[in-house]
């Protein structure tokens, strides 16, 4: 038995404690949008944000995750996809096959809630989470383009427009 | 609803040969390149063709046979289809066709499967009559209304005009009546000349962007359906081994566990109300394997294997022109190496995964697969339910490159699991350690080559030996003949049009040497190109810099007769700087080669730091796919295949310990992150003449020219990957 507040909602689940909170996020509460990739906090895929920290859900037992600790998932992050971010990401078309953006999403925006104008280095230190299918130069020109760096990412955004 | 033709019998077998497809061929019993139907689409609008569904209120539903994977075919043949259909694109929508569709309208949509960059090339013909044909009926349909000659309408944007009456209508109002219409002889059709393209050509955006964006995109792993149950499930880790026993009671009364079930002669399976208690019941459950064979087999001793074929008699596949040994012999000067390339996983970030649900009479599937008709072919061997009575629905894929094709051993797995269970649905999710445990992986080889060069430089003699394990062995022995397996030269070939070596070189010997192993092996995006592409272009360079010629004046010198791959070579120079002047401590790389139809070269610009750590600064990759349909896509392959190059490259490899892959998740198995990502440039430069693919091409390149860059930078070669084992400084 675990109580969670996910995304501004208290959920109740019965769950033995030693569960990864990703699977519980998955499996008891339904939300799909976070992602299994590797289980072991090394690809990034099922990023949430935990009090406002991008956590790797996967390796995060659902015992230690107090009621009072507020998870915000893919699906949380904003009504209509109207994030600054989630913005960018369709502006420059970043996702191929899409499956690690919501973990690439979410890295995205924690960065930027800490360091509103990051540097490329800061994106390289922030933004670990792997993406198989090679999206990370438009990864980095829409987190660019999210934090009003314009000339950064000029470039491509006016090639698109 | 689509009008659905039951019982119809089509063998499996034809059903596979058609579907896997691996020679290119069209396939067996898709006669027209699209048929005509009046039905009325689940859509509710009117079937004008196969391709082309019209809805009253002017939605035009354009349906997709191939693969969505990441590498945005999808918007790609809507864009084709369109171009010539001439409706609004704001107002298209795709449908993903399912195989039980396909087989009920006798293969209407042509061959399903997805690999081999060939989910444009293949179908642009026939998906562009479509929506030709498509329009041409509408048009009529619109003249017979108004009883004026069809050649007096125009059309722009679905809107049809008749100029001298002034009056216009949409394709949405005329659908119904444009559906009952006789098609016109496909053959008849005259298509748009690409230079004229507005749809098609243009850098639109991709139609399945947004629900990638708020987690609302459903993969096959995100299924959920009534009743639904999970299964985790372990392989004997060495290939060829069995399951022996295991110990059901040491995990009874665990939480959720509903059975253990013996999956075919090699795996065990725990199914569970949740996925993460069959994982953890499975990871308790005790299992002794008969390991086989295999179990003494280690990187050692397939090396030695593999070795032992460079200088062995005979080979199994050559090219041969003048006498190679000789020239060399001869030579003024001579220039020996020998390469080497490991097993890689392919590590698609949505590990393994299908959903069944199977009854007597009824079976479905919900799989990422590059191939579903492939998909529905296996649920119907594994389920003993006819084929005509099976679906596999369509989700879009996590990730391919080419291990979800023509195999489907996880379709298989999970219908065993799936007929323990009549009518419940059961999610398989393999771990992503029993992911890289059972992959089909990218074959080893080694490569000797030697080389003569002339009194001026010329390169007069090359001997290529490559020794390494054969794909088609392993998965398509029929496509062997007499022991010649020509699969494994790809790239080295010299038949024009698909993969043709770029050099002309007087006298050469190419050779393929079979040396197999236990493991599985299969395509890997690019496939033998990778090796090859390699192999030949960082020895090319070795020979360039024997001669004291420049390393693009060397090769060019070589070129004369193979313009197109000489124009891409000059593009990627030209845009890559070559030549000029780079910060210190930064060098460059150069390569071209083959694949897929398409010609590639790239510029690679390259630091080593004094404790030998390289930096990839920036990359220009030029392309020649002979036509170009969505070219910010184009642009997203080409950078994708920059990091799946150089993750390989840089870390790849599956080592083999006792007969087993000891490298199974992402801590070892290290792949290329954001901070290692060089600034790549796509240089288009079609020619408008042929069509080739995009996936796969420019893979071939990328690892050469950043290693001829690593070369001009240490005054080395680096001729075994991955990099991370070799010594720079």
């Amino acid at each position: 038995m675990a109580r969670l507040n996910i995304n501004g909602r208290t959920r109740d689940v019965q769950v033995e404690a030693d569960t990864p909170l990703l699977w519980v996020i998955r499996e008891q509460v339904g939300l799909t949008g976070t992602k299994y990739g590797c289980g072991v906090a090394q690809c990034g895929a099922c990023s949430v944000h935990i009090n406002g920290e991008v956590m790797r859900s996967c390796s995060i037992r659902v015992g230690d995750v107090k009621a009072t600790d507020k998870i915000v998932t893919i699906e949380g992050l904003s009504a209509n996809s109207s994030h600054p971010v989630q913005k960018a990401w369709l502006a420059l078309d970043v996702p191929q096959c899409g499956y690690c953006q919501s973990g690439q999403i979410m890295a995205a925006v924690a960065l930027l809630k800490k360091t509103p104008k990051p540097t490329d280095a800061d994106i390289d230190a922030a933004m670990t989470n792997i993406c198989r299918c090679g999206t990370y130069q438009r990864i980095r020109a829409a987190v660019h383009m999210a934090a009003g760096n314009g000339s950064r990412s000029a470039d491509r955004a006016d090639r698109r427009s | 609803m689509t009008k659905m033709i039951s019982g119809k019998k089509v063998s499996r077998r034809t059903f596979v040969v058609g579907s896997v497809a691996a020679s290119g061929g069209l396939a067996l019993g898709f006669n027209a390149p699209f048929g005509f139907d009046e039905a009325v689409a689940q859509s509710g609008g009117a079937e004008v063709n196969a391709w082309v569904v019209i809805r009253p209120n002017d939605t035009v539903v354009i349906r997709i046979a191939r693969s969505e994977m990441g590498q945005g075919t999808l918007t790609g043949l809507a864009q084709l289809v369109v171009e010539e259909l001439e409706c609004d694109w704001k107002k298209v929508t795709p449908e993903r066709i399912t195989p039980g569709m396909n087989l009920a309208r006798k293969r209407v949509w042509g061959d399903m499967s997805t690999g081999g960059s060939r989910g444009i090339r293949t179908s642009e013909d026939y998906v562009r009559r479509a929506g030709a044909a498509a329009r041409i009926m509408l048009l009529q349909a619109a003249a017979e209304q108004w009883k004026v000659p069809v050649g007096e309408l125009t059309v722009l944007n679905g809107v049809i005009t008749h100029a001298a009456s002034r009056r216009t209508t949409s394709y949405g109002k005329v659908a119904a009546a444009a559906a009952k219409l006789t098609a016109p002889d496909p053959k008849s059709i005259k298509l748009k000349d690409p230079k004229s393209w507005t749809i098609a050509g243009k850098p639109l955006k991709r139609l399945d962007t947004a629900d990638k964006l708020n987690g609302s995109k459903v993969y096959a792993i995100d299924v959920k359906l009534p009743g639904m149950l999970c299964a985790a499930v372990k392989d004997c880790p060495v290939y060829g081994g069995k399951l022996k026993s295991y110990d059901e009671s040491k995990i009874s009364g665990r939480p959720g566990v509903k059975k253990v079930v013996r999956v075919k002669d090699t795996a065990v399976a725990v199914v569970a109300d949740t996925w993460w208690r069959a994982k953890s019941a499975l990871d308790a459950l005790p299992i002794e394997w008969d390991e086989g064979a295999g179990a003494t087999a280690s990187s050692a001793t397939i090396a030695a294997h593999l070795k032992e074929g460079l200088t062995a008699d005979g080979n199994n596949g050559e090219i041969v022109k003048g006498d190679a040994k000789a020239a060399i012999a001869g030579a003024a000067k001579k220039i020996e190496a020998v390469y080497s390339t490991p097993f890689l996983a392919h590590a698609c970030m949505e590990p393994m995964n299908a959903t069944v649900r199977i009854s007597a009479d009824k079976a479905e599937v919900w799989v990422p697969s590059q191939n579903f008709e492939a998909s529905l072919a296996s649920l119907s061997e594994a389920s003993g339910v006819p084929l005509d009575k099976c679906e596999a629905h369509r989700v879009d894929l996590g990730g391919g490159f080419g291990r979800r094709g023509g195999t489907q051993d996880y379709v298989q797995q999970a219908a065993v699991i799936g007929k323990e269970f009549p009518g419940v649905p059961i999610k398989m999710i393999w771990s992503r350690e029993e992911d890289f445990a059972h992959d089909f992986y990218r074959p080893i080889s080694q490569c000797a080559m030697s080389a003569g060069l002339d009194e001026q430089g010329n390169l007069v003699g090359l001997h290529v030996r490559s020794s390494g394990q054969s794909i088609n062995a392993w998965l398509n022995p029929s496509a062997i003949r007499g022991g010649k397996d020509a699969r494994q030269l790809q790239g080295w070939w010299e038949e024009p049009g698909d993969a043709q070596l770029g050099y002309d070189v007087p006298n050469k010997l190419i050779e393929y040497v079979m040396r197999n192993t236990h493991v599985p092996v299969g395509p890997w995006r690019g496939v033998n190109t990778n090796q090859n592409g390699y192999y030949m272009e960082a020895f090319i360079e070795e020979c360039a810099r024997a001669s004291g010629k420049d390393s693009l004046e060397f090769r060019r010198a070589m070129m004369k007769n193979f313009p197109k791959h000489l124009a891409v070579l000059n593009a990627a120079a030209e845009k890559g700087d070559w030549g000029k002047p780079l910060p210190q401590g930064v060098h460059r790389g150069i390569a071209q080669f083959m694949g897929y139809g398409s010609y590639s070269a790239a510029t690679a610009e390259v630091s080593v730091s004094p404790d030998g750590k390289v930096k990839v600064h920036r990359m220009v990759l030029a392309l020649n796919c002979g036509h170009v349909v969505s070219p910010d896509q184009i642009a997203a392959q080409v950078e994708g295949s920059v990091v799946y190059g150089l993750s390989a490259a840089f870390y790849g490899e599956c080592p083999v310990e006792k007969g087993r892959m000891t490298s199974l998740n992402f801590d070892t198995y290290q792949v290329m992150r954001i901070a290692e990502m060089p600034k790549v440039e796509t240089v288009l430069v079609p020619t408008f003449d042929f069509w080739g693919g995009v996936g796969e091409p420019t893979i071939c390149v990328v690892t050469p020219a950043v290693m001829n860059a690593i070369h001009a930078a240490t005054g080395k070669p680096v001729r075994s990957l991955p990099l991370k084992h070799v010594k720079l400084v």
